[in-house]
């Protein structure tokens, strides 16, 4: 009898030994045959990753990328059929890695990717039209809420992660160390990250905590300029609605 | 949404992929219909799904499922089967397939179509999990065949004959796929005409094929692998073809998923296989 939780086991731990009951046509043992299957399972579920974060493996080499993914695939294999939502633990995966702990940006440059590939995958909305907000008096606009499009995802990090990624992508100037946080918006159906300036990404969490805009504002700071984080949302199509309260 | 009378037509059709979106909206000949996988239309939105409405609305469309694990010795995943109860709902696709195979167990998906042994226990359970899932999208699916690279000690079924009790109990339809029955008949050395002699043509709703890969086994035997990743070999063909005459014309569909070429190779194949369906036409 070959069990399907033997067959199972060793497809992800090479050392265990062909699973009993398997054969070739001819009746003897199936030996590499079996390899195949395990063979399978590890490339489909690196490449999955690797479709999935590809500025990762640009950073650390295709080999220490498919390195990486081996063990990430037996630690951690997918709970579901869907492969555009394998991987979502891979960031934090990649802090834990030893051999990858002087790369500090690059759990973040991967929590960006991810991001990315959420923002592609999720739903469409309405995008707010730029008059009905000036349409509102001051203080209408003040106790209103600024509803963001399902597809918006907002990234905080120490490192310059979105100028890793363009350097790394898109040939981008080389990154100064500083912090970035990042916007990702989806104005047609291709995810695009946008850098916030100061106190905009304070102002984009309250959003997406519901907050009114007055307290959005004041969540941001003092020093806060709306003009260019505003125009960020109104023209990647980040703003759905706006709720009168 | 296309009037389809859910059924595939018997013409070329392709696995879609997104690259060959426009040309196959600008110029689509000889394809006549498209498969796509439906674990990729399953996200909330964006150009999958948007892409996908534009092109149900100009082909019929075959969801072809590749991780519902019919064959797991668990039970079927609820929200696996939910996601594609709306698919099909919203869809209202030509066709609705899956495979002879597992790939999850105790929760874990191993993203792989993964061998089942010819059982009356596996017979009982894989009619069961057809059951389910026909009831929950609410018309019959085509079941289809593997490819294999080992075989089982326990089994007491040939291949043909299980299918064809699975299609007894269930009332489900058949895909076959000419590939895999020319990879599994090589790898385990029966002869693949013969195959095609014992199996249910009547209950074909369906034809797969794709490439294969060639390898070999620990004793030097040929160990083909079903890798779908270049043009449809030539016995492949000609085992086509004698299906074909002994079936009649069927949909045809060119499978090719990893090293995704042009549009007009892809094309090319499925001009081939309308060739093949002209030729049992005359």
């Amino acid at each position: 009898m070959t069990t399907q939780s033997d067959f199972r086991a060793a497809l992800l731990d090479a050392a265990l030994p062909v699973p009993p009951g398997l054969l070739d046509g001819q009746g003897q043992p199936a030996g590499r045959r079996y390899a195949v299957y395990r063979n399978n399972v590890a490339v489909s579920l690196a490449e999955a990753l690797e479709t999935a974060f590809p500025a990762v493996s640009k950073l650390i080499g295709a080999e220490n990328f498919a390195k990486a993914a081996g063990l990430f695939l037996r630690q951690e294999p997918p709970s579901s059929p869907l492969m555009m939502h394998y991987g979502a633990g891979f960031p934090e995966f990649l802090a834990s890695l030893e051999p990858l702990q002087s790369i500090g940006y690059l759990a973040d440059v991967a929590r960006l990717e991810q991001a990315m590939r959420q923002s592609y995958h999720a739903a469409d909305a309405s995008v707010l039209d730029p008059s009905r907000l000036q349409s509102l008096s001051e203080d209408q606009l003040m106790s209103a809420r600024l509803i963001l499009a399902p597809s918006v995802r907002l990234l905080r990090s120490p490192w310059p992660v979105l100028a890793v990624y363009n350097f790394t992508m898109n040939d981008g100037a080389q990154p100064d160390a500083v912090a970035q946080d990042v916007l990702v918006t989806r104005p047609d159906y291709d995810p695009v990250p946008h850098l916030l300036p100061s106190g905009g990404a304070d102002f984009v969490s309250a959003l997406q905590n519901n907050l009114t805009f007055s307290d959005a504002m004041a969540a941001a700071g003092a020093e806060f300029d709306l003009g260019p984080t505003l125009s960020v949302l109104l023209s990647g199509g980040a703003l759905s609605d706006i709720i009168s309260t | 949404m296309f009037d389809h009378a859910n059924a595939l037509p018997p013409l070329p059709g392709v696995g879609y992929k997104p690259q060959h979106f426009s040309e196959i909206l600008d110029n689509p000949a000889p394809v006549g219909w498209l498969e796509i996988h439906a674990e990729n239309y399953m996200g909330d939105g964006g150009r999958p799904l948007a892409q996908l409405r534009a092109l149900s609305e100009r082909f019929p469309i075959s969801v072809h499922g590749v991780g519902l694990s019919i064959g797991g010795e668990t039970r079927l995943d609820p929200e696996h089967l939910a996601r594609l109860k709306h698919l099909v709902r919203w869809l209202n696709p030509a066709s609705f397939s899956e495979h002879l195979a597992w790939s999850t167990h105790d929760s874990h998906f191993l993203n792989d179509l993964l061998p089942l042994p010819y059982t009356d226990d596996t017979l009982t359970r894989v009619a069961n999990h057809i059951d389910e899932l026909q009831e929950a999208i609410g018309r019959p699916m085509l079941l289809e065949n593997p490819s294999s690279y080992l075989a089982f000690e326990q089994s007491t079924w040939s291949e043909t004959d299980f299918l064809r009790e699975v299609a007894r109990r269930t009332g489900c339809g058949l895909l076959l796929d000419v590939n895999n029955v020319f990879v599994s008949a090589t790898n385990l050395g029966y002869s693949p005409q013969g195959y095609i002699a014992d199996y249910p043509l009547d209950l074909v709703r369906e034809i797969h094929l794709g490439g294969h890969d060639e390898d070999h086994d620990d004793h030097g035997a040929p160990l083909l692998i079903d890798s779908h990743g270049r043009e449809v070999a030539d016995p492949v063909w000609a085992l086509l073809d004698l299906t074909l005459t002994q079936s009649g014309p069927k949909p045809l569909l060119i499978e090719w998923d990893t090293d995704v070429p042009d549009w007009p190779v892809l094309a090319a194949e499925a001009e081939r296989a309308a060739q093949a369906l002209a030729r049992v036409n005359a």
